[in-house]
């Protein structure tokens, strides 16, 4: 991307004075009339850079405001039998002190299972959680008292249960376990084990991941009239805000409005859980009659709130000659933390992905979500989908170097087919099978056969830093599993002087979401992207949205939009048929200009003529993907509408002295479908590729092994990747690729997929590893590979040192 | 005598008198004077997102280290960790005073990030156009254009965790090429010179409108003032860039008491050689002090990078770091190899430690009450010393090392003649390793002195387990480090720093 930079100003973005800058031929085609398929920029770029863009914190405080802060938990485990609370209302500013059962309604922010006290009912569940609601006339003031609640709690500890294994140990899960299962025949699997020319088994260990969205969670409460509140939320589901917050207060959904123009950055951590901080504002605004904001420090937002789940593995896979697999058994061990939150849905999602793009003849995947003494995991991008697809990529490598095969060809080996070995173990028919020849075209792109032998020469001849190289592919399915979230409203309205203001169920993070839906809705009113504002996202405007997740938000908020532009957009040709003569069917919207009959006139006048003669200007739209269907309990069905593909070549440098990795060059191939806007869709794509990365390498998670304090609980001591981390040699490319399924435009999902292709670099590493050692050598390397897990891995391999 | 903080914001001088003396820059921008564009990510100084600069006149600044423009020289800092009476005399530039120097729609370096695709959700957005812009003013002035390895360290102490980084990375690249746009420094200057003038000996600053006597702010700017206030006073708080007192203050909300500001101090900020010995005045900043350490020893480059983030080290101190002696404080190891002295000052009577004989224990110095740091006394190395820093961690950049490592060895034709090697994060204080050290005294600079000394550091070090590292990877790795160390500076085929380096090799761009 870096290189074929090669700037055209065209025509003006959302910001009506900033020209885009775009490729020669997006610019060609933005002036012919395109506005998808364009790399617009993001709608609020320029107040993004101007520090003009406001987040919850940022919008003016209404007079009379408090400030909340929560009261951690000084146990991870034990019963809460009292708070006394006179001490800290005796502190300067404080005005409230909240606590379970000060809560009207029910106590519980859990979004599936109501199983998640909004504050400690009495059962302490982790260390961090929140025990009280400090209420009081500053921020700071309400942190301090909060600081100092340990004195004023009795509390009798226990021994807390920390780690995913104990629990599985002892059979203590959050859900009921769940089994994907696929055979032949009955008995199938067990014999394929039994019979085949190779087997393997072993276990994984793979670390979870703090979302660090840069904003953290916030939400600020103002009471409204007749026992009502208008909170703003940083959120990726203000639907659910909404319910949460009536459900705790006791009310109807009606009395409570969730607005939200944007987040600074979500990641799945303000799906559910903004819930707990929307709630406890709300709980404090109703019931102190003023407004109320809780704002986290960060410190706090890695204490109390959940994250990429842990998973641990056992496996045991059996192949032939080739390294095809015969059949796979696997236990994928999740740490849920102390509640379900949405970890059966992510435990689904992992299931669903183990098989990344391979067939699995026989095949048997148990997941367990243990309960643990530690903050409740939750979505994070890609949403248990990573979790399940890496364990078959681990696999793939031990088969190849058990084999002494290259990793590729073994991959090969095992990629699904397109007319027959196409059936996914969850039994969906995979019908748009494209991994075989994108992965044939980025091992072009990426030169990587003669890398692989530069790579081996490179290793012969230096002995302290040893290269190593790998290249995966992706298959991701696309919509939510539970198939009735798969809906999305929205509301279009023209203005008479011919501006247009898009509202959607859709939330900003940062995707480019609101972009691409105002692209949708200019094309499909062929006007400039100057005339189309988006509004924040506001349940009082859309009802019953769905999460902005499951990397559907385009898809969902797109199709929903062009709806609503196209009702109006009809009304508008029907109005000028009858007006100027012609066929409405002949109407043509373009750059601004109407053509009818023969003449042209200016969007806006047409609009101005159509309001004159009373016709509907705005109109809702509504959309719900077909064709999916799940049976949650046979765990079969199709959950998936289709999926979409990618792949990636990585390779890195390791330190044999020190662990220390650097990843020198990225080549991706990844596949967007048909691009809404291909700048906002590499921006996904390479941000999704080093997020990943990040989680793989160096954002290693520590508690405390016996008080369950979370040890790495801000960005002194949890590092995520650095422009440093960013290779110079990172070409990414867009796989050319219309969806076979009527999506927006035929464009696909790109949020979470990318995640797959950071693996990569793990694999990349596992090489190097392997090349300390003799031929065969398969290195025992968990994930994150920090510098000491990468030095763990080369002393399994009994490697020489000096 | 009551004075305001004074200072030059949004065109003009403001003066404040009702912040508390902990008040940080960032919770006055957002909350008493409402301009919200600079965010907070994380109030501890490791994110970025609240990158402002600070402007002071060169004449004032003492050292070097800075960004020069006109008579001013700029420092990008973290507005969450800087207290608001630091600002007195100076400037403070935010994210909104940028689209006031160009006539267009947006300055250069923010339309370069919308070419870009430079923001996705737009949070770290602010603080990365802030460093964008020190890298811009820093450029401009000196009119060169950054590499992309350059680009990279100017944005190291600023995470982002949307984009990925390539497209901001290629907006820095895009920048220069835009239509230029200048600062005018000439009315700060004049607003600068101003409130110097009216400020005498220093400010001395209390919130107004406390009950009680409330807490004081004293920033004398002679040391003898300083020296006398402290002896006076010694339970007050001495601070220098604060980036470990600001953290005091946001996460434990620890009571500072009175606080003493070394920052305006001209003669503590000073860096100058002094016959054969580099002095480093303790308020010199950690982007001065490496500078002059590299000038030195350029072995230290990788270090000095990797010390945290630029907005870090334009405001923090090395004389902070080694006062403070945290075990894994980065500057000690490497001044300890150095033979570093440091200066101690008590009133009017002033005293010379050894570094190797500073620290007594965990967080514990050889300081009196009341006696402060004045500076740090660095021997210009021997020809014949061969001198390598090390610094491991689970990221390259801004991070808190699982251990560091200043090593050096002076030889007599293939003896070693001198040898120190010292460590941070493997005991309670960065130390020495005597018993690998008396392994290579007098000894063959050869692979069996080398061997005979890694075993030693067992007996030299019980590190602990940690987040950081765990007892036996530490162990390891400082064996493996002095390994490296002699790979490197063999005589025979020393090896260069790109085949035992991973970065170094990374950065040569050798795919």
């Amino acid at each position: 991307m870096n290189q074929d930079f090669s700037p055209d100003r065209a025509a003006c973005g959302f910001a009506r004075d900033i020209p885009l800058v775009l490729d020669a031929g997006e610019a060609a085609a933005l002036r012919a009339g395109a506005r998808v398929g364009i790399s617009a920029a993001h709608e609020s770029a320029h107040l993004h850079v101007a520090g003009a863009a406001p987040y919850v914190d940022d919008v003016p405080e209404a007079a009379g405001t408090l400030h909340a802060a929560l009261a951690p938990s000084p146990v991870a485990s034990g019963v809460l039998r009292s708070i006394d609370r006179a001490a800290l209302l005796a502190m300067p500013g404080v005005v409230a002190v909240l606590t379970a059962a000060d809560i009207p309604g029910a106590n519980d922010c859990g979004p599936v299972i109501h199983d998640d006290p909004i504050l400690a009912d009495g059962t302490l569940r982790y260390r961090g959680q929140p025990v009280a609601l400090i209420v009081a006339t500053a921020r700071d003031l309400a942190r301090l008292a909060a600081a100092r609640i340990g004195p004023c709690l009795d509390i009798e500890p226990a021994t807390p249960v920390l780690t995913a294994r104990e629990a599985y140990a002892r059979g203590d899960a959050l859900l009921p376990p769940a089994s994907l299962i696929r055979e032949s025949a009955p008995g199938a699997l067990t014999a394929a084990l039994a019979a085949a020319p190779h087997r393997l088994g072993g276990q994984f260990s793979l670390g979870g991941q703090e979302q660090f969205y840069l904003e953290g969670q916030i939400a600020y409460a103002l009471p409204t009239e007749n026992q009502g509140l208008r909170v703003l939320c940083s959120t990726q589901h203000p639907s659910e805000m909404q319910h949460l917050i009536a459900h705790a207060l006791g009310w109807r959904s009606h009395q409570v409005l969730v607005e939200c123009r944007r987040m600074g950055g979500g990641f799945g951590g303000k799906e559910s859980q903004s819930g707990l901080f929307a709630c406890c504002a709300s709980i404090a605004a109703a019931r102190l009659g003023r407004p109320v904001k809780l704002r986290l420090d960060r410190d706090d937002d890695f204490i109390m709130t959940g994250r990429r789940h842990p998973f641990e593995y056992d496996y045991d896979v059996a192949f032939d000659d080739d390294g095809r697999i015969t059949g796979i058994e696997a236990t994928l061990i999740a740490n849920g933390g102390h509640s379900a939150d949405l970890s059966g849905a992510v435990m689904t999602r992992a299931l669903c992905h183990l098989d990344n793009a391979y067939y699995l003849p026989e095949v048997a995947i148990n997941g367990f979500v243990a309960r643990t003494n530690t903050q409740s995991n939750t979505a994070f991008r890609g949403f248990g989908g990573p979790q399940g697809a890496l364990l078959i990529e681990i696999v793939m490598d031990r088969i190849a170097r058990h084999l002494g095969r290259d990793p590729l060809a073994v991959r090969r080996a095992n990629f699904y087919g397109v007319a027959s070995r196409n059936v996914t173990p969850y039994r969906q028919t995979i019908e748009d099978n494209v991994v075989a020849a994108l992965v044939d075209e980025l091992v072009a792109q990426a030169d990587y056969q003669g890398r692989v032998a530069a790579v081996a020469a490179f290793n012969r001849s230096n002995s302290v830093l040893k290269k190593g190289i790998a290249l995966t592919p992706v298959k991701f399915g696309i919509s939510f599993n539970v198939p009735h979230l798969n809906q999305a409203g929205a509301l279009v309205h023209v203005y008479a002087d011919g501006s247009v203001l898009v509202n959607h169920g859709g939330t900003e993070m940062g995707q480019g979401l609101n972009t691409k839906v105002a692209q949708v809705v200019a094309d499909a009113l062929g006007i400039g992207f100057a005339a189309v504002r988006c509004s924040a996202t506001d349940t009082s405007k859309i009802a019953n949205t769905s999460a902005t997740a499951a990397s559907t938000g385009a898809d969902l908020n797109g199709m929903a939009a062009r709806d609503a532009a196209m009702t109006i957009r009809n009304r508008l040709a029907d109005f000028a048929a009858a007006r100027h003569g012609g066929e409405a069917a002949d109407v043509q919207f373009a750059n601004d200009v109407v053509r009818v009959s023969g003449i042209a006139l200016a969007f806006a006048t047409l609009v101005r003529q159509a309001y004159e003669a009373r016709v509907q200007l705005w109109s809702d739209g509504f959309y719900a993907t077909p064709k999916v269907h799940w049976n949650p309990k046979g765990l079969h069905g199709r959950p998936f509408y289709y999926f979409a593909y990618g792949a990636a070549a990585s390779e890195v440098i390791i330190d044999t002295l020190t662990g220390e990795v650097s990843l020198l060059r990225a080549d991706i191939l990844h596949d967007a479908g048909r691009s809404l806007n291909p700048a906002i869709d590499i921006g996904q794509i390479e941000g999704g590729f080093i997020q990943s990365m990040g989680w793989l390498t160096t954002e290693e998670l520590v508690w405390h092994a016996t008080d369950g304090r979370l040890l790495t609980h801000a960005p002194s001591t949890y590092k995520i990747p650095t422009a440093n981390d960013c290779p110079a040699a990172l070409h990414t490319r867009l796989f050319d690729n219309p969806n076979t399924e009527p999506t927006i435009h035929r464009s696909k999902a790109v949020g979470e997929p990318p995640m797959l292709l950071a693996f990569s670099v793990l694999l990349a590493i596992r090489d190097a590893i392997a090349a300390t050692g003799g031929p065969g050598a398969d290195p025992d390397l968990r994930a994150p590979a920090t510098p000491e897990a990468v030095l763990d891995a080369i002393a399994s391999l009994d490697a020489i040192r000096p | 005598m009551q004075q305001p903080i004074s200072f030059y914001f949004d065109n003009r001088i403001v003066r404040v008198a009702d912040q508390p003396i902990t008040a940080t820059v960032l919770a006055w921008l957002r909350g008493a004077v409402r301009r919200t564009g600079t965010k907070e990510g994380c109030a501890e100084g490791d994110c970025g997102a609240c990158t402002v600069i600070v402007a002071e006149l060169a004449d004032e600044a003492g050292d070097a280290g800075g960004i020069r423009a006109g008579n001013l020289v700029l420092r990008p800092i973290n507005a969450c960790i800087r207290f608001l009476p630091t600002l007195h005399g100076k400037a403070l530039l935010t994210i909104e005073d940028l689209a006031g120097l160009t006539d267009r729609a947006l300055h250069p370096v923010q339309q370069a990030m919308v070419d870009c695709h430079g923001s996705q959700c737009g949070f770290c957005t602010p603080g990365f156009v802030m460093s964008l812009f020190a890298t811009y003013l820093r450029h401009q002035a000196a009119q060169t254009t950054p590499d992309r390895a350059a680009i990279a360290h100017d944005l190291a102490g600023n995470l982002c965790r949307c984009t990925g980084y390539r497209p901001i990375l290629d907006a820095a690249a895009r920048m220069f090429a835009l239509p230029p746009a200048t600062l005018d420094t000439a009315p700060i200057e004049a607003a600068l010179r101003a409130v110097a003038a009216e400020t005498g000996a220093g400010l001395s600053y209390a919130a107004a409108g406390q009950a009680g006597p409330g807490a004081r702010f004293y920033a004398p700017r002679e040391v003898d003032a300083l020296a006398a206030w402290y002896a006076e006073r010694p339970e007050a708080t001495l601070l220098a860039g604060a980036t470990d007192i600001g953290l005091w203050v946001n996460k434990r909300f620890r009571d500072v008491g009175d606080l003493l500001y070394l920052g305006d101090v001209a003669a503590l900020r000073c860096i100058e050689r002094e016959g054969d010995v580099l002095r480093i005045g303790a308020g010199a900043t950690l982007e001065a002090a490496w500078a002059a350490l590299i000038g030195l020893e350029p072995a230290l480059g990788e270090m000095a990078l990797r010390f945290a983030g630029p907005p870090v080290r334009h405001a923090g101190t090395m004389g902070g770091n080694v006062a403070n002696g945290s075990p894994i404080g980065d500057a000690a190891p490497v001044l300890m190899a150095m033979d570093a002295r440091l200066v101690l000052q008590h009133g009017a009577q002033s005293r010379e430690v050894p570094l190797d004989a500073f620290y007594l224990d965990y967080m514990r110095n050889d300081l009196a009450k009341g006696e402060f740091l004045r500076a740090i006394l660095v021997p210009l190395p021997d020809p014949d010393t061969r001198m390598r820093a090390y610094k491991i961690s689970k990221r390259f950049d801004c991070d808190i090392s699982a251990l560091s490592c200043g090593l050096a060895v002076t030889l007599e034709g293939e003896t070693i003649s001198r040898v120190r090697l010292a460590f941070g994060g493997m005991a309670a204080t960065v130390r020495r390793a005597r018993h690998a050290e008396a392994a290579l005294h007098e000894a063959v600079w050869g692979e069996a002195a080398v061997r005979a000394a890694m075993a030693a550091l067992d007996e030299d070090f019980t590190p602990l387990s940690d987040l950081r590292a765990s007892r036996g990877y530490r162990r390891l790795v400082a064996r493996n480090l002095l390994w490296r160390f002699w790979l490197e500076t063999r005589s025979a085929a020393p090896l260069p720093a790109a085949s035992v380096r991973v970065r170094t090799f990374a950065m040569a761009g050798a795919v």
